[in-house]
């Protein structure tokens, strides 16, 4: 389907569906796409399986029950609502732990081999906020599983894959809403435009703006920036998930994740006193369904039914911000961290059969052996709740023909996301997007969109420029300078002037990358690519700042010293960002409104 | 702890390259990839190098470290003589894109050529049911990160542009085995790994096991089995049979 375009010679495809994103979400929205009849493509910047979904290592929370039979979809909807304090989308929770089963045994007719139970059935295992035992599993790389799985899954299935190519403009017309995506292949730098009158974006997270992250440089929040100069709009930015356990030792890992089923297989968090702190830290949100002693928590790894749970495994937030409190009381460990123990609670052979690459990673890259000693480990950026503000059913973002699923769409997780929920989310919402994609361009086939000559030429014109400009900023500088600020300014825990001093840092590299200069030519040039995402990670950046200086409380991923509580009226709202004229501005949104039947759900006590 | 190591990197692309000399700053603990990142922030900043995940899980950083082939974030500084030359170059089995970036696609294009998974019918309760014993062998193999630091390494392929069109590897000779392993999957696939991918030129050096960054015994567990099935499938069906059931892996 290539064809040159006369005089600009820019390769040239016709799809239905573009799919930008080749993780779990990208992946498994190409599938449907393609079952559904679409000629679909997708579009990545790595290489085929290795996107962020690879590196996921705990599991996907899906309530099939088989390890307790009491699970099901309702108590997985009540833990993942109160995991983000109320403030998810309800329909989206609904759906996601609704379906989440069904997308995990697909996998399996797809050729996947989760870890099992004795009965021979997929086994789960236990996370936090998570009141059963529900993370199906393979060891602890469980990401990578499901990425080669959707990979090969497509592969089988002849859908066409363009690797290593950047998309760094949506198409659109007044008259049809989406009419294509334009971008570049990393490896020779020639341009390349998909025409079609649905995509679907699927590019992930954020993370990349942080200096401690456990994310990749991939994470430079692009389908969110795309979603909003396209004229969509973003929900939740103001909530970013810093994990508790990130490595902070030797500093070249640092941010590096430690799987959280450390903890769910009996790992337990100590200051420098020794001391198991967490049950210092149980807020009275969750004190109901969390032990408040050793002995219960310990009795719980055996018996979920007659226990509460230990407070090592209460939700990310509440677990990070206690480790950030220790840190700061001075009973941190010598790197800034706190102490992750396994060593003294299971046996060697079971840690490496259990936890095979993070006794692996920890050997590899920090010389401590996991089995003898404790891990040091400290909060790093993980995770952005935010994103593009999409219909829970469709997935359909605010622009005709646009659609965003899995890291990059926003409101399913709320203030804080379970961990487990977003491998799960990806298949779910991933799904939902390639069939109403996939209708959508069927409705549309009688009039094919046309991308003008002017709207290419303008979008090459501003992706050449950093490469025709002599002596001007170095684009690695300005990337370490906003990793810098975010880290410091807009992390864990924020205060209004520290954000105030962010954005004016914001505004002014904003000024600084209209001058940005790179040396080298076109062909894969890193620093080049780095230009073209920086403007990309920049508007994330201002989206965060600018909605966590609105919200006046603190609530999941957002906490405010100066509004250190939750506040009943912030609960009902929504922060919407959307874009005019280069910068971001904020609306308030009502909450969606939660039918009784789901609401009488939270009336009942936990046991 | 911080020093300047000395640093020969491989510079280039297709029409033509060669070694440059770099003296670039080191902190303990960092690794290979790290360093690579400062030469590329501080004097070389169109530097092309392929990373994702700087933790080993995904298979995107491979590279020639003084000749052998390893990933460039799980290989530490510490492992070499603060004033050894340590000389990067890409992947020799495959042709330069730029700099440190190869084309892979020979292994893209063998992976789309493999018959795919074919499953058997659900029980009767709707599930699939599998011991986790029976999973394991399998599993091995689905640890592979794909890194290609095996086919890289494979003296089948690493001299000889030619068997690649008839040779699929070593990663994808045990994604055949991976299936044929594969409780549920119900497709024969003897007869095409040795016609149509090459198993009987493999002659089980053993070289591709020693680079794989994950420890897959590829030769003992995967070609070495497929190996003898594809010689049993020429007498006894029930040979074959009682092979994809009772073996068990190398530890
Ligand atoms: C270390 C780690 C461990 C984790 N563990 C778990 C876990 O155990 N359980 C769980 O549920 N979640 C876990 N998560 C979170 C989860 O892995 C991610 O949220 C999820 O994989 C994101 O998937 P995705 O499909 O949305 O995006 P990704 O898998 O990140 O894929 C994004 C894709 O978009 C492409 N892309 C981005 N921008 C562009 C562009 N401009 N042009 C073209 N392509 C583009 C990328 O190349 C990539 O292919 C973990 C995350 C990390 C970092
Ligand atoms: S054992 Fe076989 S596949 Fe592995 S390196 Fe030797 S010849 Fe190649
Ligand atoms: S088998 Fe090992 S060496 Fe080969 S591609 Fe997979 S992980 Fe890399
Ligand atoms: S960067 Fe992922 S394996 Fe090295």
């Amino acid at each position: 389907m290539a064809a040159e375009l006369p005089g600009l010679a820019i390769e040239k495809h016709f799809y239905d569906v573009v799919v930008v994103g080749a993780g779990g979400a990208g992946l498994r929205a190409a599938i449907e796409a393609h079952e559904q009849g679409a000629r679909t493509a997708i579009v990545c910047k790595s290489l085929l399986g290795k996107a962020h979904t690879v590196m996921a290592e705990g599991g996907i929370a899906a309530s099939m029950g088989n390890v307790y039979p009491e699970d099901n979809w309702q108590v997985h909807f009540r833990d993942t609502m109160r995991g983000g304090k109320m403030l998810n989308h309800w329909r989206m929770a609904q759906l996601h732990a609704q379906e989440a089963p069904d997308r995990v045994r697909e996998l399996e007719d797809w050729g996947a081999l989760f870890d099992r139970t004795p009965a021979g059935l997929i086994s789960q295992r236990d996370f936090g906020g998570h009141r059963f035992a529900r993370l199906a599993h393979v060891g602890d790389r469980t990401g990578l599983e499901l990425i080669r799985t959707l990979q090969q899954r497509a592969v089988q299935l002849g859908i066409d894959v363009f690797m290593e190519c950047t998309v760094t403009k949506l198409l659109t017309d007044d008259e049809h809403g989406m009419v294509g995506a334009f971008g570049y292949r990393r490896e020779s730098g020639e341009f390349i435009v998909w025409q079609s009158p649905a995509v679907i974006l699927a590019t992930g997270g954020i993370g990349k703006s942080y200096k401690v992250t456990s994310n990749s440089w991939e994470y430079s929040g692009d389908g969110h920036s795309l979603a909003l100069k396209a004229g969509a709009t973003l929900v939740n930015m103001e909530f970013v998930q810093f994990h508790p356990t990130g490595m902070v030792w030797p500093l070249s890992v640092k941010g590096l994740l430690i799987t959280e089923s450390v903890r769910g297989e009996g790992g337990v968090l100590k200051n420098s006193e020794g001391k198991r702190f967490m049950f210092d830290y149980i807020p009275e949100y969750f004190k109901a369904e969390t032990a408040d002693n050793e002995a219960e928590a310990d009795r719980w790894y055996d018996d979920h039914s007659n226990n509460r749970r230990p407070p090592e495994l209460l939700p990310r937030d509440e677990v990070a911000r206690a480790i950030n409190s220790e840190v700061k009381a001075g009973r941190g460990s010598p790197h800034g961290g706190v102490f992750l123990d396994i060593a003294s609670r299971r046996t060697a052979e079971d840690i490496k059969r259990r936890l095979p690459s993070m006794y692996h990673q920890f050997k590899e890259l920090a010389e401590v052996d996991i089995t003898k000693e404790p891990m040091e480990v400290g909060p790093t950026c993980h995770y952005v709740m935010g994103g593009v503000e999409v219909e829970p059913d469709t997935a359909a973002a605010k622009i005709r023909g646009l659609y965003a699923a899995g890291e990059v769409a926003g409101g399913m997780h709320g203030s804080n996301r379970l961990g487990g929920n977003s491998l799960s989310d990806l298949l779910v919402f991933g799904r939902r997007a390639g069939a109403s994609a996939a209708s959508h361009a069927a409705e549309q086939k009688a009039t094919t969109p046309r991308v003008t000559d002017e709207a290419l030429a303008a979008a090459r014109t501003a992706a050449l420029a950093p490469l025709e400009r002599q002596g001007g900023e170095n684009p690695y500088t300005i990337h370490a300078e906003l990793q810098e600020s975010m880290n410091a300014l807009v992390g864990i825990i924020r205060t209004e002037s520290e954000l105030q001093q962010a954005l004016d840092k914001i505004a002014s590299l904003k000024q600084r990358i209209q001058n940005l200069s790179v040396e080298g030519k076109r062909r894969y040039n890193p620093g080049w690519h780095l230009a073209l995402d920086l403007p990309n990670m920049l508007t994330v950046s201002e989206c965060i700042a600018k909605a966590a200086l609105e919200r006046h409380e603190s609530r999941g991923g957002h906490t405010r010293d100066d509004h250190p509580t939750p506040s009943p009226e912030w609960g009902a709202l929504n922060l919407i960002c959307s874009e005019a004229d280069g910068s971001v501005s904020l609306t308030r949104q009502p909450l969606p409104q939660m039918p009784d039947d789901l609401a009488t759900l939270f009336k009942e006590t936990p046991a | 702890m911080t020093y300047q190591a000395k640093l020969r990197v491989w510079r280039g692309d297709a029409e033509g390259g060669g070694l440059r000399d770099y003296t670039v700053e080191v902190n303990e603990g960092e690794v290979v990839l790290d360093i690579i990142h400062r030469l590329q922030a501080t004097q070389a900043g169109d530097l092309a190098v392929r990373w994702n995940c700087k933790a080993g899980k995904c298979g995107s950083c491979s590279a020639e470290i003084n000749g052998r082939p390893r990933l460039l974030c799980l290989t530490r500084m510490g492992d070499f003589d603060e004033n050894e030359v340590v000389t990067i170059t890409p992947m020799r089995t495959f042709p330069v894109i730029r700099d440190l970036v190869t084309d892979v696609s020979y292994n893209y294009e063998k992976a789309a050529s493999i018959p795919g998974f074919v499953p058997r019918e659900k029980g009767p309760d709707g599930v699939h049911r599998m011991q986790q014993v029976d999973v394991e062998r399998s599993q091995e193999f689905r640890k592979c990160i794909e890194c290609f630091l095996c086919q890289d390494v494979c003296h089948v392929v690493r001299d000889h542009e030619d068997n690649k069109k008839v040779y699929a590897g070593p990663r994808f000779l045990m994604r055949i085995a991976e299936l044929d392993m594969h409780p549920l999957d119900n497709l024969d696939r003897r007869k095409v790994a040795q016609e149509n991918f090459g198993l009987g030129m493999c002659n089980i050096t053993k070289c591709c096991s020693e680079v794989c960054p994950e420890g897959i015994h590829i030769t003992d567990n995967a070609l070495i089995p497929l190996k003898e099935r594809v010689v049993d499938r020429k007498y006894d069906p029930l040979t074959w049979l009682g092979a994809k059931i009772g073996r068990r892996p190398h530890p």
